[in-house]
């Protein structure tokens, strides 16, 4: 997992691409990598700087993920959530 | 960062403050857990597949025995009409070979096809509309993008391959829900290795005839003259001809077909379509309560009513063309051959190292405008009659094949192979050239598939010579 970790403020912080996000999980997007393959179709998406993202699930092969995003739900493959770096709040 | 991550940035933040002072009710609605609960169901490792496979077979399960009997509702309406036309024509003291060409070639040759592809298309569609509807279809391509991904394809073309069990002309015309060019390109050029409604017929008789039992397959038999093999041996009304080792046989081929598309399409990315695979973005809706009368109206008219009215201006003319065909004689003299048989005496060389014969390519080369007419011109060449005849029953079909042509169980399975896998019909080729805007990849759309299809009649019946 390619995770950095930070403290600003105290507060332990991460930043990771998406695609590490484990299911169940809520994240912030932080960055999102014009390398994605599907760049422009995902900041239609609303997955811009500032989204909250959450993985709802993954499909029989793993691979794509489903991922709540302004409360609807989109499927992206492994190589696009790579290119997205989420950043997560330790609780 | 991006300056386009920063303008829709700004626009999400100007959207996301206007939202609240305008919009009534909540901005996002919450996720309900029966939708949740059914997603983890329907996208399951363990359950993902079988329910997709359950429903699949389910579809074609209406879709072939709901299908029987409109059909013979059909053919035998057409059948009134036909003697109704039959007198009008004498009546209006029309030429003999006139009446001939215009009731027997095209008026017999479109009844067919109306016939046989309406009943299924008006059946498969709406259901095919309603699991749409219902929201099913995204989980299918959320499925199996992985396997699609492998191959360098796109996970909705799962979806166009759906679509293309009812029609592939309607499989092609969907693929435009895929935003890549390039693998929109290779899902319309591999539509072709699903079977269509068309080709399902064809596909059941030779099953049922050769690989499953046959006793109480005959359907009632009525006198109309174009009461058809096809009609008659869909199905029995009892459903009883469909007996399981013919189903294996079928849901193999295509299970086969299936494989076949995964393995062109991996060849395409890397021949003639290369190039970086696309992302995969797709949004999955909530599952909706279905809209019984719209999904009528769509899937009547957008879908079954195009198909049906483009399959019916190639039929009539093809109709025309097969009955000059079978009615010219080579030469003067009484008796010689007609030209459909001349024809098919040139295909026979090729035919046969296919594990086939002449009559039955020239029944696929004129059947290029729709695959329903395939078996009835073969028939027609067969007993050199000057129509589309008409066969009362299997055991009638049973003794003009296997008696008196000596079809094997391996011509069998040469003709359905040939079938599933030849080239798109004359619709589809016609839709593919308008889709694409391009000969070349019209031409290839044809190509391809009977590269694919010479090559696995002739690789089976080496095997089978190696082994018997």
């Amino acid at each position: 997992m390619l995770a950095i970790g930070y403290y600003i403020g105290g507060e332990a912080m991460s930043i990771l691409p998406l695609a590490s996000l484990p299911v169940g999980r809520e994240a912030t997007v932080r960055y999102v990598s014009p390398d994605a393959p599907s760049y422009r179709r995902i900041l239609d998406l609303g997955l811009v700087g500032g989204t909250k993202v959450k993985v709802i699930r993954s499909s029989p092969f793993g691979d794509p993920r489903a991922y709540l995003v302004r409360g609807a739900v989109v499927a992206l493959r492994r190589e696009d959530a790579q290119a997205i770096m989420v950043e997560v709040t330790d609780e | 960062m991006d300056f386009r991550e920063e303008i829709l940035r700004s626009a999400y933040e100007t959207a996301e403050r206007i939202a609240p002072s305008v919009v009534e009710g909540r901005a996002t609605v919450p996720l309900c857990s029966w939708h949740e609960r059914l997603d983890d169901i329907m996208t399951s490792a363990a359950l993902g597949f079988p329910i997709m496979l359950v429903l699949l077979a389910g579809i074609l399960w209406l879709t072939i025995r709901g299908a029987n009997y409109p059909s013979d509702v059909l053919a035998s309406g057409f059948s009134k009409l036909e003697t109704f036309l039959a007198a009008t024509l004498e009546h209006a003291r029309a030429p003999g070979w006139l009446g001939s060409m215009l009731l027997y070639g095209i008026y017999r040759t479109t009844a067919w096809v109306v016939s046989v592809m309406l009943p299924p298309m008006a059946i498969f569609f709406p259901i095919f509309t309603l699991l749409e509807n219902l929201g099913y279809l995204p989980r299918v391509a959320f499925n199996l993008d992985n396997l699609f991904k492998r191959v360098g394809a796109h996970g909705k073309q799962a979806l166009t391959m759906c679509m293309g069990f009812g029609c592939n002309a309607a499989g092609v015309v969907s693929c435009r829900v895929i935003d890549c060019y390039r693998e929109r390109l290779m899902a319309i050029l591999t539509n072709n290795f699903i079977p269509c409604n068309g080709r399902f017929p064809l596909l059941i008789i030779l099953a049922t005839l050769f690989f499953g039992e046959t006793t109480n397959v005959d359907g009632p038999t009525t006198n109309g003259p174009i009461r058809t093999a096809v009609v008659n041996a869909r199905i029995s009304p009892d459903g009883a001809s469909v007996h399981s080792p013919a189903v294996i046989t079928v849901a193999g081929l295509i299970i086969f077909g299936v494989l076949v598309t995964f393995f062109v399409s991996w060849f395409l990315a890397r021949t003639f379509l290369r190039g970086v695979p696309s992302g995969f973005a797709l949004e999955i809706p909530p599952y909706r309560l279905p809209q019984i009368g719209k999904i009528l109206v769509k899937s009547l008219l957008d879908r079954t009513l195009i198909v049906l009215v483009r399959a019916v201006t190639i039929a009539a003319p093809a109709g025309a063309v097969v009955w000059i065909l079978a009615n010219t004689a080579t030469s003067e003299a009484p008796g010689s051959p007609s030209l459909l048989s001349s024809a098919a005496a040139l295909l026979e060389p090729i035919g046969r190292v296919l594990g086939m014969d002449g009559f039955i390519l020239m029944g696929f080369l004129l059947g290029l405008p729709a695959n329903e007419i395939v078996l009835p011109i073969t028939l027609m060449g067969y007993l050199s009659a000057g129509t589309l005849i008409k066969v009362e029953g299997l055991q009638t079909l049973r003794l003009i094949l296997v008696k008196q042509q000596g079809w094997t169980w391996t011509t069998a399975l040469s003709v359905m192979l040939f079938s599933l896998l030849h080239y798109p019909c004359g619709t589809t080729l016609f839709t593919i050239w308008k889709e694409t805007g391009s000969v070349k990849w019209t031409v290839l759309a044809a190509v391809i598939p009977l590269a694919v299809a010479c090559t696995a009649c002739f690789t089976f019946n080496q095997i089978v010579k190696l082994f018997l």
